[in-house]
């Protein structure tokens, strides 16, 4: 009867804990990196800082009219801004919602802020494309390998030529 | 009246001394002549795939070897691996990432040496309504806009789908094709009798007979080949897609040309035997279906919505 009322009340406390362990490792684990080929930069736009350690942070919202003209934005424009993924105070990184760093090679943790599925399944290989050998070593992609992040709809491709029918093969 | 039937049974008899004469001579112009090369002779007698000892094994992929090199001018391999223990293939399609671009049918083709003229194609993209979902009577596979995806439409590609329960094997009057222990089912092209019997029961569509010779440009032939997947093919034989076996059994295994090849990641291949395997996450957490479930013909291709 004692044991039973110890554990009644002491229980659900230990087991609040031990969850709430449990669920930081986890999250710690799910953190884990995944090896990537290089983002696929520019030509010579990268490291940002090489530019960008001549002119003073400006957070203002603002129309882009002298450099990275070529950007539109086609993702979500009317709520983001450039300073919502890139990192203000170190040019040379991303930057997540929490204010933390990330790594141009890690980006994918950035875009998994909003889209948690894609990651989800991108971390287990359903989405996206993965190549290497289905039975070894398998590679990545980060997303921005496929989607350009400032307009990541997939764009249209021309199809290949589609079978001759059979009628116009017979003459 | 008795004339009459006199003669029509004469005419009936020499009538069939005249096909037995035909049937003969056929007969014999179909038998290598005596200026034929023992090659010739050896592939007439060679025994059934699986009926070959070790060393008769050897001397069929040394003949072929040497006949296909002279043919195409090439080096070219003929593997004979076998399937790899505790693997069974299967095979997944993301119906809400395929935007119908043909790359698989073209990089198969190329793969796995397919006839360029008279065209063959073991992939067919149907393009359907999004309306409508997977309603195959209003199926386009000719289909050719400037830009895929068209408005309006999704893609889904079809190929051989390594049924568990194939129908095509069942009707083989020969046993010129099986069923082999990964799951993946193949022809022998040399003991094929060109029936077409199989193509008739495959409710798939996914088997193709080689109706001329089949053109397969010399520079464009892929040299790596296995002995039941993409070595070249003589005229009047079926083919069919085997998940490129030359590939996938490799150790480690390569993936199919057409999951390489796809630009939007649709393609996913794998062992359903492992429960690691993307194949078997997607299965046990997306929606997934196959195709013509109730013919109970048990492929192992899966088309899934990853969203």
């Amino acid at each position: 009867m004692k044991i039973s009322r110890f554990f009644s009340r002491k229980f659900p406390l230990s087991a609040l804990v031990s969850v709430l362990i449990l669920a930081s490792v986890t999250v710690y684990a799910a953190e884990k990196t995944f090896e990537v080929p290089r983002p696929p930069f520019s030509e010579g736009i990268f490291p940002c800082s090489q530019c960008h350690k001549y002119f003073k942070p400006n957070p203002k919202r603002r129309v882009l009219t002298e450099y990275h003209t070529e950007i539109v934005l086609h993702h979500a424009e009317g709520e983001r801004w450039c300073t919502d993924c890139h990192n203000l105070l170190n040019r040379d990184t991303l930057r997540l919602v929490s204010g933390d760093p990330v790594d141009f090679s890690e980006s994918y943790r950035l875009c998994g802020q909003c889209h948690g599925d894609k990651y989800r399944d991108w971390k287990v290989g359903v989405h996206g494309k993965r190549t290497g050998y289905w039975n070894g070593e398998k590679q990545y992609l980060l997303c921005v390998h496929c989607h350009n992040p400032h307009d990541p709809k997939f764009k249209s491709l021309k199809p290949l030529p589609p079978p001759v029918r059979p009628d116009a093969a017979r003459h | 009246m008795s004339d009459n039937k006199k003669n029509s049974y004469d005419q009936h008899r020499s009538r069939r001394k005249f096909l037995k004469g035909v049937a003969a001579g056929a007969g014999l112009i179909a038998l290598p002549g005596k200026d034929a090369s023992a090659s010739m002779w050896e592939e007439f007698f060679q025994k059934h795939f699986k009926e070959l000892n070790k060393d008769e094994l050897k001397a069929v992929i040394n003949r072929l070897e040497a006949k296909y090199s002279g043919e195409f001018d090439k080096k070219v391999t003929v593997k004979t691996t076998l399937p790899i223990e505790g693997v069974r293939y299967g095979y997944a399609l993301d119906l809400s990432r395929c935007i119908g671009c043909r790359r698989c049918v073209y990089a198969c083709v190329k793969e796995n040496n397919q006839s360029r003229d008279p065209q063959i194609h073991w992939i067919r993209v149907m393009q359907l309504d999004k309306e409508k979902g997977v309603d195959l009577s209003r199926a386009e596979h000719y289909y050719n806009p400037e830009q895929v995806p068209a408005k309006g439409h999704f893609y889904m590609p079809v190929q051989c789908q390594q049924c568990e329960k194939p129908p095509c094997t069942k009707v083989c009057p020969v046993q010129a094709t099986w069923k082999e222990k990964d799951g993946i089912v193949v022809v022998d092209y040399n003991w094929c009798i060109g029936c077409r019997y199989c193509m008739a029961a495959c409710p798939y569509g996914a088997r193709h007979f080689n109706w001329g010779k089949p053109g397969l440009p010399k520079a464009e032939m892929n040299p790596v080949t296995h002995y039941l997947g993409n070595r070249p093919r003589p005229r009047g034989v079926v083919e069919k897609c085997t998940f490129c076996v030359q590939r996938t059994r490799e150790q480690p295994g390569r993936y199919p040309a057409c999951e390489e090849i796809c630009p939007v990641g649709a393609r996913k291949f794998g062992n359903l035997l492992d429960p690691e395997s993307e194949i078997r996450y997607l299965i046990e957490h997306k929606r997934v279906f196959i195709l013509k479930e109730e013919l109970n013909t048990q492929p192992k291709f899966f088309y899934f919505y990853a969203t």
